[in-house]
């Protein structure tokens, strides 16, 4: 289930090849003639074809999963799939099969062929637009594995981060290319790629879908979005995905108040649809837990990221074989590196599972030790983590084209990681206090500035600190606190609290008592003979 | 000329909401950033929604009205607002010489050093004085930490973080112990105020209200209990 070509998604930080190896090159392509057909990639069109025509899901997930990766492996290592005109005929000429099908050939040329050009990634940008224009007319009758449209969407915003990165490296471009790059200055306009997604998700109502779901007037989540009686589950979940994507695209922006807002309607704190394909999964959460970390809202990233590590750790022998299972594992130390730096922020190891614990101390444990003593030390280590870690940030305006031409690529990079740096720098005095904190029950302002070498001005405004830097404000403006031990002061005394955060114990145990009552009834229908 | 038509029917939260990522909205939002300054109201998501616009169309980019945004931004400490808007503006735009000063500010606030930022500030009045309730809200946002850390604060801990002294300080006091809860005690050193109590200040008020379920949670096991 979780195989498929989400490489999109992962391929994140390898970017667009360099153009150098480009369209002339290679004598050896000589006789490869781009349109010529193999017999196994007719029969493929025209199954496919037809399984779609049939709303027959299960075997069109099983040719779009294995089928195009075993083709694309035999025949189209590194040379584009047959263009769509050459196809045509195995699909009776199919209008929207057509597009589905270029989707397919741009995503496939984007992984494996080497110096795609300004136009090709123009015609990728605009097939998308017909393809969406189609779906948001709402007169689409197909059923579409989700696992195929989720890759839509992830493509969509990995292309679009792609060309934006592309444009953006202007210092060894040819003259050919900046020409291309001015004719083709429509192509992944960052807003026609925000308004396709959003109007995704209006069209789709799936924010009204998910809102009825809650009260019981709709099924959603039950059908995994999919559509028993007849109608389409292209719109609905091509629209519930586009959230996430627009999380995506907002991270990608710096945007992470925005972003988080706009993957509201998705209830995270429980499985939903959102988890039924892995792909989707690792995207949301990941993208979840670093705009908390950079909104500081260290125990939402933690609780997070610790959930699907311990996920990834349990179900990753199943993608052993998948392509992108070294995708998948790329994601999976990302995120430990996140964890890393959450964790050296604000210590609540309580919320950690044991063996996602062992395995973060394993990959991280030195680095993390090191990361509390905020010397320059510490601050290389932020700064790898860091660098390591974060999405690929994008300069979203369009280049100017104008001599000399510079690379901007890197700009907005930097910018996060000098911001996420600067918070960093705030807190480098926090560690010396936790370690005083965990010591003592009492003590004075007094003894604990000559302790730390500080006067006692400066000490009050070390623990203020710390109590800002510990209490992050929710979206819907409370304070939570996340300190693993607290204080108060009384005039001149300090009184530490260790505290415990509340797990629910209620709660787990309504939930069990459900679940044996579940057990217990279903024991009852058993007949013995 | 068809979009400011449109616009007129439309309040600007209303644009945001249902167009926001267009950059004909542009001066709508410009114009609300000011309303907000003179109104004394507040609206991030118009905000974000700006600064966005400016990411794509750099050439639009307004020093003053990017000021004002942060410095509304630094009045809703403590809420991270400030690097919200930070991360989306450009580096270069940031070396500019108000940015830097107000950059300085927010890190004297976020690091409650509440004596340098009030000195820092007084130095850059003519920045900040262009918005209306500036220092009441950096008080409020004062006496919030002040209120997490402290449940007796000696008063001239409390005088120094927001930088009002003697007999304005017993008025402002005065309206605090009539109106919020305060109480003064005598200390060893000095006067004490004795700030209203929150789970912050009493972690033990945590522990109580914990492990709460809410009523619907419980209603699901009434058909097993029945």
């Amino acid at each position: 289930m979780a195989s498929s070509a989400a490489a999109a998604f992962y391929r994140d930080r390898e970017d667009a090849a360099p153009p150098s190896s480009g369209p002339g090159g290679g004598g050896a392509m000589a006789a490869y003639d781009p349109s010529y057909v193999p017999d196994s990639v007719k029969t493929f069109v025209s199954h496919l074809y037809r399984h779609i025509r049939d709303r027959n899901v299960y075997e069109t997930h099983q040719m779009y999963e294995g089928g195009f990766t075993r083709l694309s492996d035999r025949h189209f290592r590194d040379t584009p799939w047959p263009p769509a005109e050459a196809v045509a005929a195995h699909c009776d000429g199919d209008h929207v099969f057509l597009l589905l099908y270029r989707e397919l050939w741009f995503r496939h040329a984007h992984a494996r062929v080497q110096g795609l050009t300004p136009a090709q990634r123009a015609e990728s940008w605009d097939n998308y637009c017909s393809l969406f224009s189609v779906v948001l007319q709402g007169v689409v009758n197909m059923q579409l594995p989700n696992q195929w449209l989720w890759d839509m969407v992830d493509e969509f915003v990995y292309q679009f981060q792609s060309f934006c990165q592309y444009r953006a490296k202007l210092k060894n471009k040819t003259h050919e290319e900046i020409a291309l790059l001015k004719q083709y200055d429509q192509a992944w306009s960052v807003y026609g790629v925000l308004n396709y997604l959003k109007a995704l998700v209006e069209k789709s109502m799936i924010g009204e879908i998910l809102e009825r779901e809650k009260v019981g007037l709709e099924q959603f989540t039950a059908t995994d979005g999919y559509d028993y009686e007849g109608g389409s589950n292209v719109l609905k979940m091509l629209g519930y995905y586009s959230m996430i994507g627009l999380l995506r695209v907002h991270c990608l922006l710096g945007d992470y108040h925005t972003g988080l807002k706009c993957l509201a309607p998705i209830d995270i704190s429980q499985q939903g649809v959102y988890t039924t394909v892995i792909g989707s999964h690792i995207s949301t959460i990941y993208h979840y837990g670093f705009a908390s970390l950079m909104m500081r809202r260290y125990i939402d990233g933690i609780r997070e990221f610790n959930k699907i590590l311990l996920y990834i750790l349990k179900c990753k022998q199943y993608h052993q074989n998948s392509p992108q299972y070294d995708q998948l594992l790329k994601k999976n130390e990302q995120m430990y590196a996140l964890l890393a730096i959450c964790l050296s922020l604000c210590p609540q190891d309580k919320l950690i599972d044991e063996n996602v614990g062992t395995q973060l101390k394993e990959k991280y444990g030195d680095k993390m030790t090191k990361m509390h003593r905020y010397d320059d030390e510490a601050y290389a280590i932020y700064d790898e983590l860091f660098s390591y870690a974060c999405p690929k940030f994008i300069t979203a305006s369009p280049p100017v084209l104008r001599e000399p031409y510079t690379n901007y690529n890197q700009d907005a990079y930097r910018l996060q990681l000098k911001l996420f740096l600067y918070e960093v720098k705030q807190q480098q005095l926090l560690s010396g206090i936790r370690s005083y904190l965990k010591l003592y029950s009492t003590i004075t302002i007094g003894k604990l500035a000559k302790y730390m070498d500080v006067d006692e001005v400066t000490l009050r405004t070390i623990l203020m600190t710390y109590k800002h830097k510990m209490h992050s404000i929710d979206s819907d403006g409370k304070v939570i606190s996340s300190a693993d031990f607290d204080f108060y002061i009384d005039e001149d005394i300090i009184h530490v609290v260790e505290s415990n955060l509340t797990k629910n114990h209620g709660d787990y145990f309504l939930r069990q008592i459900l679940k044996f009552e579940e057990m217990i009834t279903q024991l009852d229908k058993v007949q013995f003979d | 000329m068809a979009s400011e038509q449109a616009a007129e029917s439309y309040t600007v939260e209303e644009l945001v909401a249902v167009n926001p990522y267009n950059p004909d909205i542009l001066n709508d939002l410009e114009g609300f950033v000011n309303d907000q300054v003179s109104n004394q109201t507040y609206n991030l998501d118009a905000n974000l929604s700006l600064l966005r616009l400016y990411q794509f169309e750099p050439e639009r980019l307004s020093v003053q009205i990017v000021s004002r945004i942060l410095i509304k931004a630094l009045m809703a400490m403590p809420g991270p607002d400030f690097s919200l808007c930070l991360f989306l503006i450009p580096e270069h735009v940031q070396m500019e010489e108000q940015f830097k000063t107000l950059i300085v500010l927010s890190h004297y606030l976020e690091t409650a050093r509440f004596r340098q930022f009030w000195d820092e500030a007084s130095k850059n009045r003519n920045i900040l004085d262009v918005v209306p309730g500036f220092e009441q809200a950096i008080q409020s946002y004062a006496i919030h930490v002040l209120s997490l850390t402290y449940q007796k604060v000696p008063r001239p801990v409390l005088a120094e973080a927001i930088n009002i002294e003697g007999l304005a300080l017993d008025k402002f006091l005065e309206h605090h112990i009539a109106n919020s809860g305060w109480v003064i005690e005598k200390g060893a050193r000095s006067q004490l105020i004795v700030l209203p109590r929150n789970e912050f200040n009493h972690p033990e008020l945590k522990k109580n209200t914990g492990e709460t379920v809410p009523f619907e949670h419980v209603t699901r096991i009434f058909p097993v209990l029945s």
